[in-house]
């Protein structure tokens, strides 16, 4: 599997893409591929502030809720409407649909997350 | 792989689409599931009803050779040591198939409470590899392996016969699906059941069979309300208020927990087993709490889960019984929020009955 390289990882497998001082937030192939069907996500409101390694909402699969926890500190400027509906989208392609769009407070804090590589290397070890 | 209960048990088979797929599979198609998990116990010996009818609530003396019937082993409170399902295997011979989770203490359980009869109590869970096929085509696959008749094997009934070159293997026709199907019993060792499980994936491919794990075995029974132990039945859950009224024969004039049952009966029921279909998002899971319009912590959610084939988010809950009306709206409280749900007739799902050819 390829995790995009313009992506950087968390170890609660969620990716951010950051564009200056905007980011995309979502979760990765191996998270969605352990989780297995998921049924139901759960997003907060635009103009939440959430911060680095708290969660920000849940998803779930047929078998299992998991916390999402954000990559960075910031406010949610949009959420992705069409989770609602399709669910199932993250396991169609999980590195597309992205769950959060936030506004940074501190860009630098993304430098500290996993590259695509070491991610995948963490990835592996985990099993 | 998860250790269920010291066995390594397959959730889901990606490859079979996962939970949603697997689960399709045996509401439209067919499924086959690794059972061996199941324990079972066997009561022989001239006084062997007696012992079953001493320890099950249904009634063993209704049970025909080749006939099973769902039942319950119940504590001297009423409540449950756990379900069962027992085959009357021959004139004085019984096998009662049990839990996992519950097997060393079933065995125990009725060991020690058959000593007084004439029996021979024996722990056969080693000796079978159990393979359920469940689904409208279980039958077709089925009968491609074996020369036993199965359309002469009405539903809770049992033949013998050839499977997949074993002789004499049990064919049940029980399930815990609420669909239609089949449970085999082979011999245990790793081999056979490979031979076994293989062939029949094999004999399945045309009627698009697909392997299931424990997730479907969950949704599955979920959906068709077939209790699971530790939630919709437990050591603190009598038969009134699980709602297993039929299975308990009360016409029986003795069996363990009868007495408190007869007294639970003339007092009434405090809660009671619901169903629940969400209408806000939100999925109800075991454990959450179940509030009223003032937000009063009324009950609790035994199963939960989104139902692949109903495709909604359904829960069983026990509340008291005033809050039990068809139609009427409670609330989940799912990480902190209320959310509302409609309390609906159960089982959720029933197998549509066979069309008259």
């Amino acid at each position: 599997m390829k995790y995009p390289t313009e992506f950087k990882y968390t170890k609660e497998h969620e990716w951010i893409r950051v564009d200056g001082n905007n980011a995309t937030i979502g979760i990765t192939y191996h998270a969605q591929e352990s989780l297995g069907d998921i049924v139901f996500v759960e997003l907060p409101r635009t103009g939440t502030e959430i911060s680095k390694g708290k969660p920000f909402g849940t998803v779930e699969s047929v078998k299992a809720v998991s916390d999402l926890y954000s990559p960075a500190s910031g406010t949610v400027t949009e959420t992705n409407e069409e989770l609602t509906t399709a669910p199932e989208s993250v396991n169609k392609d999980a590195h597309s649909a992205w769950l959060i769009k936030i506004t940074l407070k501190d860009p630098s804090e993304v430098q500290s997350l996993l590259s695509a590589h070491d991610y995948e290397q963490f990835v592996a070890e985990e099993h | 792989m998860v250790d269920f209960n010291g066995w390594d048990m397959p959730v889901e088979y990606p490859s079979a689409g996962g939970i949603i797929g697997e689960h399709n599979a045996v509401r439209t198609a067919v499924g086959i599931f690794d059972v061996s998990h199941m324990g079972d116990i066997q009561i022989s010996g001239p006084e062997a009803l007696n012992a079953v009818q001493h320890i099950s609530m249904n009634d063993a003396s209704s049970l025909a050779i080749g006939q099973a019937q769902y039942s319950a082993l119940l504590y001297p409170t009423g409540t449950f040591v756990d379900d069962v399902v027992i085959h009357r295997l021959g004139e004085n011979n019984y096998l009662l198939v049990i839990n996992a989770g519950t097997g060393e203490k079933d065995f125990n359980w009725v060991r020690d409470n058959t000593r007084q009869f004439d029996t021979d109590v024996k722990d056969l869970s080693d000796s079978y590899t159990q393979i359920a096929i469940q689904g409208p085509h279980a039958q077709g696959l089925l009968q491609k392996l074996t020369d036993a008749d199965l359309s002469a094997v009405k539903f809770y009934w049992f033949t013998h016969g050839k499977v997949v070159d074993l002789e004499n293997i049990l064919i049940a026709r029980t399930g815990y699906t609420g669909d239609d199907g089949f449970e085999i019993y082979i011999p245990p060792d790793e081999e056979t059941g490979a031979q076994v499980w293989n062939a029949i994936l094999e004999a399945g491919k045309e009627f698009g069979a697909a392997p299931c794990g424990l997730g479907a075995r969950n949704t599955l029974r979920l959906e068709a309300k077939l209790p699971l132990y530790g939630h919709e039945i437990s050591d603190s859950i009598n038969v009134w208020e699980a709602g297993l009224d039929r299975f308990c024969k009360m016409d029986k004039p003795e069996f363990i927990g009868r007495p408190p049952l007869e007294k639970a009966r003339q007092e009434g029921i405090q809660r009671t087993l619901i169903g629940l279909e969400m209408i806000d998002r939100g999925i109800a899971r075991d454990g959450y709490k179940v509030l009223d319009e003032a937000a009063k912590e009324i009950g609790y959610v035994t199963s939960g889960s989104y139902a692949p084939f109903l495709k909604k988010n359904i829960a069983l809950a026990y509340v008291p019984p005033e809050f039990a009306n068809l139609g009427s709206t409670v609330f989940v409280e799912i990480r902190g929020q209320r959310v509302a749900a409609k309390v609906v007739p159960t089982p959720f799902y029933k197998r549509p009955k066979k069309r008259a050819a």
